[in-house]
Parts: structure tokens; C-alpha cells; sequence
């Protein structure tokens, strides 16, 4: 299949200025400098890119909503903050091909008429800010950016901003506020990011994922992409799939792959030649997947058809034998960890949810916990200023529904079946 | 204990000042800068960033705070960061916790009496493919086993 992204990340070198070059890099940029920007956004628009963050919005839509009027400079600020749980694919185009984020940067400036980016990357991936800052350092040097980009008349300043632990930073609205140099606290919305952004500024806020496949757009047109997929879903999704399969990596597939069909096929199907209990099909905060619900597209529309979401294209494959109750005690922990604090039903209710999955665990669970643990989740859901609740109150509500009778036991026999271990 | 940058660290303070068109913008980078400066994030330091900035110390310390890995004390010549997160988990993150935990005699948030080694437990560290993967001061390890982590520490001076 023809791939948008990974052709050449086996090539250690094609991190470098120079093999990203001779494999046709700032190729994209030269075409987009003959285009104007509306022409560079109709065919994002045609190429029906979702953004690869996990909410899947169109990509061209939302390069829509900054204000018409030029008179207050623009900004375009790419979110790297890479902290869902089971995604690991934002790291691995950092580390393999920096160039084609920065390409597609340049691409995607020009287009919003932008002349700042900052690249906000979590302060973890110290090794990834190293290697972007490279390759940063090497487009400058070449004139790909910087002041008067290829003799276009074109300036724009590109910038690494590392985080410093924060999940919520991955939040747009929190990303700015840390951009800033605040804590990470999501804002109210409205004002949207589009019209009252970073430093006050319009700004567009996008995955790694989404500007790195902005060039091949441009180069090969927005309905080639589109065609790469499916309906409303064009082009390739890099699908990271970790957990119990016999080959857990990143895999750039169509993003109308089959999700049986990822986890069998292309990660090897499930370690141990075990059979499969459960899969949280795109990142941490989606709903659980029985294994008799697997045999479904991964297109966005599809899976949201079977009440779960691709997200962020993070595939986590849990086999038999593994305690569910133990699981979600793991991804409660998590989310109260993360909650930033701001709003109450999530700050008390990420907290209560921890303790009250913790103790079913640990086999002091109270008859009337799993009831009271829906409650719990009714009272968090959509009643936030972000979506960190929701990303809580999904595993916990789905954990239930799917695998209610482990809860059930566990409560019941005041202890882990599974002897209180993975 | 006063906190001062070096010089190199007070020309790359400079540099980030011109990256950004607000200057508390400066104060994440910054705070990264001080704890590689100074090892940890002292109240010194707080005081010091506050000036450079010219804001408050409350301000400072407020961002200080809220991120996981400024390190408001002072920690061991190695930070030894397992994720516990449930792709690890899946691959036996606990095990290796208590593995590192029994070898290096501290508990998760202690530090060695030597002052060598810290262990702390993370939530994602984003490499859940090459799971379990834990990270010793800036660096990951993946693929984890107990012996791969005998053989990461054991040398280490």
C-alpha cells in the first residue's frame, strides 16, 4: 500500500537535511510557494484530513475558522505533547523524519499566512527535541526557514517548546496556557483558539501527525490522499499497537483499515499464542472493545458507529486472563493523577473513582460500588471545561458495562480473582 | 545555596527571551534550564527565574509545581522513572517496580542513602510499543526485563 509517511524511516539517515532531500524533501514547499494559500487549503480540504490528535476534526475546516481580516499576525502551533496512553507514533516521525513535520510546517504557515510556530513537545521527549532542533537548525541553515524562505518574500520563525510532565498539556486550549508559561489550566471556550490563541493571537493548534502528512498532500493532490482511504477519512493513519500482540509497534495503514485485521495481521495477533479479552481501540480514553466487536473498520464514523472512537490511533490489545477490574484501577490512577484541578466533578470525581475501582480491587469493595461508580461517572461526564472527565468516565463506564460480572465477583469474594497481579 | 546561571546558561536564557514575543514565555525553558543547572529546582532558583523574569516568585512556584518533572527537591545522580501505565502494565511494569525497588532498598519517591539512585513511578512515557519502558534521567530504556535492567544500572558510576 502506498504510504504517506514512514517510506523511509528505516534509514537512519533520513533524519538529515540531506537524505530527506534526496528522497524529494522541500520538494512540496517549492509547488506550495506557486500555489496561493487558498489553492494549499482547498486540496487539504479535498484530502478529508481528520486531525490525528484524537478528536478527528477536518483539518481544512478548522484552518477555516481564523478570522478573514490579516490585521493581527497568525499562528500555527503544533501539539506534540504525545501523552495518551498506547500512542507512541508523534515520537517516531519526530525521531525518523523531523523534516517532513518542518516541511509540512512551512506548508501549512504559508497557507494561514502565518510567520511564528512553536512546536510543543513533551518534556520527555528530550532525545525528540534534541533531534527536531537539528533538524530546525539544518532548514535554517538551507533557507527553508527563516527570513525570505526559497526567495518567496516568505519569513516564518519555527520554534521547540518543551513541556514538562503534564497530560493535560495535550488538551489545545491547556497547551497554550503552557505555552505561555502558565499552568497547564484548559480555558473556557469561547473565545476559540482561531480568533483568542496563544499570546492572544489567532492560532491553529494541529497534531504532528497531521502537518507531516502535508506534503505529500500537496505534492500528489488533496483527492489522491483522500482516495488512500475512506469516506471522510482519507489517506493513512500511523497506528501505534502495543500491549499482548506478538508485534507491537507503529503501523501506517489505510485510514479504512479493518481492526481485527491490525491486531491479527499486522501486529502478529496476541502473544502466547493467548486468546483476546479486550482491546481499547485509540488511546487510554476509549471505550473497551469485546472481542466479538473488533471486526469493524478503524475509520472515525465507523467506530464511533459501535460507540468507541479511533482517537489517536493507539491500539491496546489486553489478553485472556488479565484482570479487568485491575486494568481500569491502573487507568483511574492515571486520570486523577492528570486531572489539572480546575473543575470540581472532575478533581473530586477522577479522585473517588481511583479510590472506589482501588478498593473493589483490593477486595473491599462495597455492594452498591459499581452503581455508585456509574453515578459517579453521569456527574463527570460533559461537565467540564475539557475533556479530561469524559476521557476518565469512558473506560470506567465501558469497563462496566463489558466486563461487569469481574466487578461483581470481585466484590463478591472480597477478593482479586486474578490474585491481585497483571 | 544561591542560584545564579552560568554563563553559558545565562546566554541561553538570552536566546529564549527572543523566541517568543511575551517574555513569561520563558519560564517553562527556564525552570528546564535551572533544574539542569542546579540539579533540582531550589526555592533559590524559584527566586532567581522570578527576577529574570520579572514576575513573582508565587508565579514561578505555581508553574513549578504543577508539572511532574521539576523536581521542587533535590534527587539522585540517576532518576530512575518505570512507567506504570497499563501498556506496561500488560507486560509486567509491576514486577520490574518491585524488582528495582528490592534491588536499590528504597521505595517508589525515595532516594538511595548514597544519593545514587531515585525511583519513581510515571504514568505514558509515550514508547508503549517498545513497552515496558522506564527512563533514567533524560534517556528511555524499552523492551524492559529484569536482567536488561541489572544490566542498565549495575555499571552505571
Amino acid at each position: 500500500m502506498e504510504k504517506v509517511l514512514t517510506t523511509h524511516f528505516a534509514n537512519e539517515r533520513y533524519r538529515r537535511l540531506d537524505t530527506y532531500r534526496r528522497y524529494g524533501g522541500y520538494e512540496a514547499l517549492k509547488k506550495a510557494f506557486a500555489m496561493t494559500p487558498e489553492e494549499i487549503i482547498d486540496e487539504v480540504k479535498k484530502a478529508n484530513l481528520r486531525g490525528r490528535g484524537g478528536a478527528g476534526f477536518p483539518a481544512g475546516v478548522k484552518w477555516g475558522f481564523l478570522p478573514k481580516d490579516l490585521s493581527r499576525p497568525r499562528v500555527l502551533v503544533i501539539n506534540a505533547d504525545e501523552g495518551e496512553p498506547g500512542t507512541f507514533k508523534d515520537r517516531l516521525i519526530m525521531s525518523r523524519g523531523p523534516h517532513l513535520l518542518l516541511e509540512g510546517i512551512a506548508i501549512s504557515c504559508f497557507a494561514l499566512r502565518a510567520h511564528a510556530c512553536w512546536i510543543y513537545i513533551r518534556g520527555e521527549f528530550a532525545r525528540e527535541a534534541g533531534i527536531v532542533d537539528e533538524a530546525i537548525a539544518e532548514a535554517y541553515a538551507a533557507g527553508f526557514l527563516g527570513k525570505n524562505i526559497l526567495e518567496s518574500g516568505f519569513d516564518l520563525d519555527v520554534t521547540v517548546h518543551r513541556g514538562a510532565g503534564a497530560y493535560i498539556c495535550g488538551e489545545e486550549t491547556s497547551l497554550i496556557n503552557s505555552l505561555e508559561g502558565k499552568r497547564g489550566w484548559p480555558r473556557l471556550k469561547p473565545p476559540f483558539p482561531a480568533s483568542v490563541g496563544a499570546f492572544g493571537l489567532p492560532t491553529i493548534v494541529n497534531n504532528v501527525e497531521t502537518i507531516a502528512d502535508i506534503p505529500w498532500i500537496v505534492t500528489h493532490g488533496g483527492e489522491t490522499f483522500a482516495g488512500l482511504g475512506v469516506e471522510k477519512n482519507g489517506g493513512t493513519r500511523l497506528i501505534g499497537v502495543s500491549g499482548a500482540v506478538n508485534r507491537p509497534g507503529v503501523y501506517e495503514l489505510s485510514a479504512g483499515v479493518n481492526l481485527k485485521e491490525i491486531i491479527y495481521h499486522h501486529a502478529g495477533g496476541i502473544r502466547d499464542g493467548k486468546a483476546l479479552k479486550a482491546v481499547i481501540p485509540g488511546g487510554s480514553s476509549t471505550p473497551v472493545l469485546r472481542p466479538d466487536e473488533i471486526d469493524v473498520s478503524y475509520d472515525i464514523e465507523s467506530m464511533g458507529k459501535i460507540g468507541t472512537m479511533a482517537g489517536s490511533g493507539g491500539v491496546i490489545v489486553i489478553p485472556e486472563g488479565t484482570c479487568m477490574v485491575r486494568s481500569l484501577s491502573v487507568l483511574m490512577n492515571f486520570y486523577a493523577h492528570e486531572s489539572c484541578g480546575q473543575c470540581t466533578p472532575c478533581r473530586e470525581g477522577t479522585g473517588w473513582l481511583k479510590k472506589i475501582v482501588g478498593r473493589i480491587e483490593a477486595g473491599k469493595g462495597r455492594q452498591g460500588d459499581v452503581e455508585l461508580i456509574l453515578d459517579l461517572c453521569d456527574n463527570m461526564m460533559g461537565r467540564t471545561i475539557c475533556p479530561l472527565a469524559d476521557a476518565a468516565v469512558m473506560p470506567a463506564q465501558s469497563f462496566i458495562w463489558k466486563f461487569r460480572e469481574e466487578f461483581d465477583r470481585h466484590i463478591g469474594e472480597q477478593k482479586c480473582p486474578y490474585g491481585n497481579r497483571f | 545555596m544561591s542560584a545564579v546561571f552560568s554563563e553559558a546558561g545565562r546566554a541561553e536564557f538570552e536566546r529564549l527571551l527572543t523566541r517568543y514575543p511575551d517574555r513569561k514565555a520563558v519560564i517553562l525553558p527556564a525552570l528546564h534550564l535551572a533544574q539542569k543547572e542546579f540539579g533540582y529546582v531550589s526555592d533559590e532558583a524559584i527566586v532567581y527565574i522570578a527576577g529574570l523574569v520579572g514576575t513573582s516568585p508565587a508565579e514561578i512556584e505555581g508553574v513549578a509545581t504543577f508539572y511532574t518533572m521539576y523536581n521542587r527537591k533535590p534527587v539522585g545522580k540517576y532518576h530512575v522513572q518505570i512507567c506504570r501505565n497499563i501498556s506496561c502494565s500488560l507486560l509486567g511494569a509491576e514486577h520490574l517496580i518491585e524488582h528495582v525497588s528490592e534491588k536499590l532498598g528504597v521505595r517508589p519517591g525515595e532516594t538511595t542513602p548514597d544519593g545514587k539512585f531515585t525511583l519513581s513511578t510515571v504514568e505514558c512515557l509515550g514508547s508503549c510499543g517498545t513497552a515496558p519502558v522506564m527512563q533514567v534521567n533524560d534517556e528511555y530504556h524499552e523492551n524492559l526485563t529484569v536482567e536488561s535492567i541489572d544490566r542498565i544500572l549495575d555499571p552505571l558510576p
